[in-house]
């Protein structure tokens, strides 16, 4: 097919002001991380004039930041690893069953994706301490169980749905002849289907770590010193005379780096997965 | 195919004729299976969406008819009932809560509008223009992803960071580049604080829309762009007659999703401006964070949020509605 010039060229008008929207911000995150403090309390500056990767030492000093990576790191990836697991059974029954209640329950699953997170932030808070008061010790309220716990539904919606559209699409033949052969419902799950449906398993472990891990509404709240994540402790960096903009940079880049990396390498599950109910 | 996503929904809330009967043929094909599996397998989800989803949306409907507030935090049990005490408190509009929950309505109505709108028109113009293959498209396609798969809050703070009124690159750009005005404006506080969350809403929501137009246009069959060619169409007559008209399902979805994930943003305005923004930028969610959490008046931040679900859920089923009778109309 012929490209006319005309779309030629209004290609790059409307490509380049949009790679200048989108990379502006990665520009200076990644410039003003190398600069001395100096630099980044004057006017901004194009160029780094001073380069330096002192920030990228000092941003461990400043704040606990490792203690925040790592309470962020529990946190995600056993999230993660909850939520795909119970995604993986929810959706199979979704889309090998017919049973009662099943309309009932991917209508539920479904109808939470409309509600606010503030409107479950206020009672969450409330359970969560007055079953810490029943149990007579703090199991939920502000530790990485609660949070962890939080996460994993919080994820389990969209993981569900992403992965019965991803499990319909996988032929039934397969599963029926495993059945006929005298293999059980799970044993038709996990040495069937699980290998088949891998990319939509990928998929949703990469949407529910990236959930989890730029969490901001429930963190604000439902974390104390010691259980503080990524999301909350990079505003510690701003304190009463000093906010060290190079050093909020640098901490930036390097919690950005994981998940951004695993992004890239997994782009083609998550796109294939995430369009998996959209394009079918 | 696109045909499939509309119904997906419709058919599992309220599952129509066809599906019933194709489900009685599978009922009887899988009877053979335990009848009580598929609930084992649900179980666990079921447990926990009841714990952290359901629970507790009923008790932030029924802790809006109650007067818990700082005094009864601890002692939530004793806390008075007020009725609609609390709706009548956030929908008074003579009073000075009622009248800024008004404000934050049209502030969050005007933001949602303009992020939507033009995070739309980015990501399908960008889906355009990459449809075909270019030197530089893969890599563009990644860029554009990348506002996506960052944090959101390393995305938002380098922001911050831009909008500083003596330090950001917004400023320096405008004023010592473009020498547009010499006074450098304050981005974060008083009216210029809703051009920069909508702002850095747009750099966060585009790509979303990208990834969904990309994945519609590439389930439009090659043939039907081939046909039109051949019979003489140009460019922008197939982007206009063949693309644009294949791509309506999938962008109602769309613009559905995005407008109930605008409406409820939370984190933008939170990490650019701490719990208590500047009323140009007061957006609801941040309006109830700071009734509940600033203020300790838990009643009346449930009161709020109970309100914003309702607007949701009545946007919903207006799409839902308007979605079907398009259908059938078509």
């Amino acid at each position: 097919m012929r490209e006319e010039r005309s779309f030629q060229i209004a290609r790059w008008v409307v490509l380049v002001p949009l790679i200048i929207f989108t990379v502006a911000p990665l520009y200076v995150m990644i410039t003003s991380a190398m600069k001395p403090l100096v630099d980044v309390q004057g006017a901004f500056q194009w160029l780094p004039t001073n380069f330096t990767l002192q920030p990228f030492i000092d941003i461990w000093a400043t704040v606990p930041l490792a203690k925040y990576f790592g309470n962020s790191l529990i946190v995600s990836v056993c999230a993660t690893a909850f939520s795909v697991v119970i995604a993986i059974f929810a959706s199979y029954a979704i889309s090998r069953y017919r049973f009662r209640g099943r309309g009932t329950f991917s209508g539920v699953v479904l109808s939470t994706q409309m509600f606010p997170g503030v409107l479950f932030l206020l009672p969450l808070f409330i359970i969560f301490v007055n079953i810490d008061k029943t149990l007579g010790f703090t199991f939920l309220y502000q530790t990485q169980v609660g949070l962890i716990v939080t996460y994993l539904t919080f994820t389990l919606p969209f993981s569900i749905w992403m992965l019965a559209s991803y499990m319909d699409g996988i032929p039934r033949d397969l599963d029926e002849a495993a059945r006929v052969d005298g293999t059980t419902a799970l044993g038709a799950l996990f040495r069937v289907i699980l290998p088949a449906a891998r990319p939509g398993i990928i998929a949703v472990a990469v949407y529910s770590f990236m959930t989890a891990w730029g969490e901001i509404l429930f963190a604000s709240q439902m974390t104390n010193s010691a259980t503080r994540t990524l999301s909350v402790g990079l505003q510690s960096y701003a304190t009463e005379t000093d906010v060290y903009w190079n050093q909020i940079m640098a901490a930036s880049l390097v919690v950005s780096v994981p998940v951004v990396l695993g992004f890239l390498l997994l782009q083609r599950y998550l796109v294939a997965g995430l369009t998996a109910g959209a394009v079918k | 195919m696109a045909a499939a996503l509309v119904e997906r929904p419709a058919r599992t809330v309220a599952p129509g004729g066809s599906a019933r009967n194709r489900g009685k043929r599978r009922v009887s094909r899988w009877l053979v299976w335990n009848k009580w599996t598929p609930y084992l397998l649900i179980l666990p989800a079921v447990l926990m969406e009841l714990l952290i989803h359901v629970i507790p949306m009923l008790v932030g409907m029924w802790m809006s008819f109650i007067g818990l507030t700082q005094f009864f935090i601890t002692n939530w049990a004793t806390a008075p009932g007020v009725g609609f005490g609390n709706y009548r408190i956030a929908l008074n509009f003579n009073n000075s809560l009622g009248e800024k929950l008004v404000q934050s309505f049209g502030a969050t109505l005007g933001f949602t509008l303009l992020v939507v709108g033009i995070s739309f028109i980015f990501g399908i113009s960008a889906s355009l223009m990459l449809q075909h293959n270019f030197r530089g498209r893969g890599l563009l396609r990644t860029v554009f992803l990348i506002p996506y798969a960052l944090p959101a809050y390393a995305g938002i703070i380098t922001w911050k960071f831009m909008f500083q009124r003596d330090n950001g690159l917004i400023n320096e750009f405008l004023v010592n580049t473009l020498h547009i005005t010499d006074d450098a404006p304050f981005w974060l506080i008083g009216g210029n604080a809703f051009v920069a969350v909508v702002i850095v809403a747009i750099w966060q929501q585009w790509p979303f829309a990208f990834l969904m137009t990309m994945a519609g246009m590439q389930g439009i069959p090659d043939d039907l762009h081939e046909a039109a060619s051949i019979d003489g169409a140009n460019i922008w007559q197939r982007i206009r007659y063949i693309t644009l008209g294949m791509m309506r399902p999938i962008n109602a979805v769309l613009l559905l999703l995005l407008f109930l994930w605008t409406f409820r943003e939370f984190n933008t305005p939170f990490v650019l401006f701490g719990p208590v923004p500047p009323d140009s930028a007061n957006l609801l969610t941040v309006n109830i964070y700071s009734s509940s959490f600033i203020q300790w008046n838990f009643g009346l931040g449930s009161a709020m949020s109970v309100l914003l679900m309702l607007f949701l859920v009545v946007i919903a089923g207006g799409w839902a509605l308007w979605n079907r009778r398009v259908n059938r109309n078509a």
